[in-house]
């Protein structure tokens, strides 16, 4: 069994914080995938928060602990298209005045991916054994979408899941308005993005909405909990990976006793 | 213009709730037109890097090209003249009308004017601009700067119009408020042309200079740039020294993007290219022809990490798709450029103390970015200025000392995942009930306007290094 790609997985900061179903998630459809997965357990954060802040010293100090923890692997995986791209395209940036480091950075950088494209266009995967009934809709979280090309990998396995019909969502490329720390520097233009994309899902129909970057999805639940919709919001891999029972849908209760 | 920048987030808010600004942005069609003229030509993106490196190599050697160009308009009969700042430029605009004891002077639509504050100059000097483009001139009407580079406009409604009309072509015996936008386009046009006829001097921008034959370029919808540069005596061309372009082969490589890019046709109506005054055998004609050419700080965005939005060739694709600026529109940037080419160059201009707001005023989503025809890394630089904000500490004190602690604990894993632990803990507790929080102490910004989910009630490190092996055994 040697030959299983040793995959690290990168949780991200919000998973591990609001919702470690989904790195369960990931673990689940990697291992299913035929990959050997290791979380290091010095990881944090890809250090966005810092970098799009503009506090670029704070970012380096963050990224060369990624970039040691994350050496051994043969692959580094993340729930995220965000954090993802920050290691894979925004690394090397980073460290552009640091020749020295380059090569680590960009061996990290070249064997970073976002989960779902990992699943297929890596490890080849092209149906998942999972069953959800109902019809979802799908948003494209910017950062995924334009920074790694994650658009039409998760609809493809998506299609392999038993009882879901997906519903495609008018202007599913548009920003919902999270932005890291835009959505509470500038509240009452996050507000005006998110209100617009919440009445695009709500217009579809769909009783699920799926994506496969947390923060969007922290941002898209709030505004739909708060506008009393029914819809339920789950990150894609909890779909894939038949763990829609592990945990309610985002900021809903657990339901029974 | 006085910049009002730094009250961007004041700005933006009362534009949220202003619901004439709200109508009149509703239906930009921009986007759409944009997507079917680029689906019709194949080569688009190949054409995207050709007009890069074409102006790429242009910046590289500017000092080269800005020589060979003005050598090229002497030769035709014209004149360059070099303005370090807008004062300089007004001065010398000024100078141009007094020789010819201009009265009135026409304009065809430039941004370079709004940046200078040309019009309000030009009347304390007794000198009357008019505004040719129709949606300048019934921003001029109104007495408002514009919101947008190429629908100057697009903030106002119909409506708005017809009682602008009413209100001041009353003077004209214009006394009937219109109804149908073709209407109020008669009756302006019909002002304009009298005013055309009667002008000294004519001023336009340039979408282009063009190094190999002195030339300028200038691309309009309406003709009105035409008659504004050939009816009056002299032809002043404001421009910056970033619209050069080596040759004409080059000029129509980039112009293949610009409309497509910009309103989705596939080239505009009128591209009008003028080489110095009226030569003897020309039927019509400027008896002068002025370039002048401002600097206004964009020779000190060479050679830094701010070169690249030099490449910008104004076709506002980038605020077309920009989710912010359709939210909330052009005038909330406060200054001349707005959204993300205006986030970029603004505090290049005006300085990032002014204008630090405007980079900070974008998700980075990256959509200005995909749809430049110029490749130009708006969302990238828009990150630079967020560091040149940082180090110079413009920034507000409390995401200073809300990134500096996180920043302090996110150093330290064990540290970071002690504090992680408890949060989720507590606030995976206190929201176990309705599985969100409608506000929480320190997260106004998020729970004024949506539930914050609750966490799970464990961090995924901890429920990792809790786990029965049987995760492995899947």
């Amino acid at each position: 069994m040697s030959e299983k790609p040793r995959v690290g997985l990168f949780v991200t900061c919000l998973v591990d914080l609001f919702r470690p179903t989904i790195g369960f998630a990931a673990v689940k459809l990697l291992e299913k995938a035929g990959c050997t997965v290791e979380v290091p357990a010095s990881q944090v954060c890809c250090g966005q928060p810092s970098y799009n802040s503009g506090d670029k010293a704070d970012t380096k100090a963050i990224a060369r602990g990624v970039i040691q923890a994350f050496e051994p692997y043969d692959y580094v995986v993340a729930p995220s298209g965000s954090c993802a791209g920050m290691i894979r395209e925004h690394y090397p940036e980073l460290f552009a005045d640091e020749p020295a480091l380059m090569p680590r950075v960009h061996h990290l950088a070249n064997r970073t991916y976002e989960l779902v494209s990992f699943l297929v266009d890596v490890m080849g995967v092209k149906n998942v054994e999972a069953r959800y009934p109902g019809v979802a809709t799908y948003h494209d979280s910017c950062s995924g979408l334009r920074e790694l090309g994650v658009k039409e990998q998760p609809r493809a396995l998506l299609a392999s899941v038993a009882g879901l019909a997906v519903k495609e969502l008018p202007g599913a490329e548009t920003c919902c308005g999270f932005g890291g720390m835009f959505c509470v520097k500038y509240p009452e233009i996050s507000n005006r993005m998110v209100a617009d994309k919440a009445a695009d899902i709500q217009a579809t129909g769909a009783d699920t909405l799926l994506a496969g970057d947390l923060g969007c999805l922290l941002n898209m639940a709030g505004k739909l909990t708060r506008e009393g919709s029914t819809v339920k919001v789950r990150h894609v891999a909890e779909v894939l990976a038949g763990m829609a029972d592990a945990a309610p849908p985002i900021g809903r209760k657990r339901q029974g006793p | 213009m006085h910049p009002t920048s730094r009250a961007f987030r004041a700005n933006a808010t009362a534009a949220l709730s202003n619901k004439t600004l709200q109508q009149a942005m509703a239906n930009l069609g921009f986007r759409q037109k944009r997507l079917e003229a680029v689906a019709r030509l194949p080569e688009f993106d190949a054409l995207r890097d050709q007009a890069r490196d074409i102006k790429n190599h242009t910046l590289q050697h500017l000092d080269f090209y800005l020589e060979a160009y003005e050598a090229k308009v002497r030769d035709s009969g014209g004149q360059v003249h070099w303005c370090r700042t807008p004062e300089e430029a007004r001065q010398t605009i000024l100078g141009i009308c007094r020789s010819l004891n201009a009265r009135s002077v026409t304009k065809g639509k430039t941004m370079i004017a709004e940046e200078i504050a040309l019009n309000p100059f030009l009347e304390e000097n007794g000198i009357a601009p008019i505004e040719t483009d129709l949606g300048e001139y019934i921003i001029q009407l109104r007495n408002e700067p514009p919101s947008h580079i190429i629908a100057p406009a697009i903030h106002v409604t119909k409506e708005q119009v017809a009682d602008s009309f009413l209100e001041k072509h009353a003077i004209y015996g214009k006394t009937r408020r219109l109804t149908e936008p073709r209407e109020m386009l008669e009756e302006a046009r019909g002002i304009l042309r009298e005013k055309f006829l009667r002008a000294d001097v004519g001023i336009t921008g340039a979408n282009f200079l063009i190094a190999e034959t002195g030339s300028s370029i200038i691309v309009t919808n309406e003709g009105n740039g035409d008659l504004t540069q050939l009816l009056p005596r002299a032809h002043i061309v404001l421009a910056t020294p970033e619209k050069l372009v080596p040759t004409l082969e080059d000029v129509s490589t980039i112009l293949r993007l610009l409309a497509r890019s910009a309103t989705g046709q596939e080239f505009s109506v009128y591209t009008t290219v003028s080489t110095g005054p009226r030569r003897t055998e020309d039927p019509d004609g400027p008896e002068q022809y002025h370039v002048v050419i401002l600097d206004n700080g964009r020779s000190a965005m060479l050679g830094t990490e701010f070169q690249d939005m030099l490449r910008c060739i104004r076709c506002s694709a980038c605020m077309n798709h920009c989710p912010v600026y359709g939210a909330i529109g052009g005038h909330a940037y406060g200054w001349v450029y707005p959204g993300p080419m205006g986030a970029v160059l603004t505090p290049s201009l005006i300085g990032v103390d002014q204008a630090g707001a405007l980079p900070n005023a974008s998700t980075f989503c990256g959509k200005c970015e995909s749809v430049c025809p110029m490749k130009i890394p708006l969302p990238k630089m828009m990150r630079h200025w967020r560091e040149r904000e940082y180090e110079r500490r413009l920034s507000s004190t409390v995401s200073r000392y809300g990134i500096a602690l996180w920043a302090f604990l996110a150093r330290r894993p064990a540290l970071y995942h002690l504090a992680t632990g408890w949060a989720a803990r507590v606030l995976g507790r206190l929201g176990q009930r309705h599985g969100n929080f409608e506000n929480l102490p320190l997260a106004g910004g998020w729970t004024r306007f949506r539930d914050l989910p609750a966490p799970e009630g464990k961090t995924f490190h901890q429920a990792w290094a809790e786990r029965p092996l049987r995760t492995q055994d899947r």
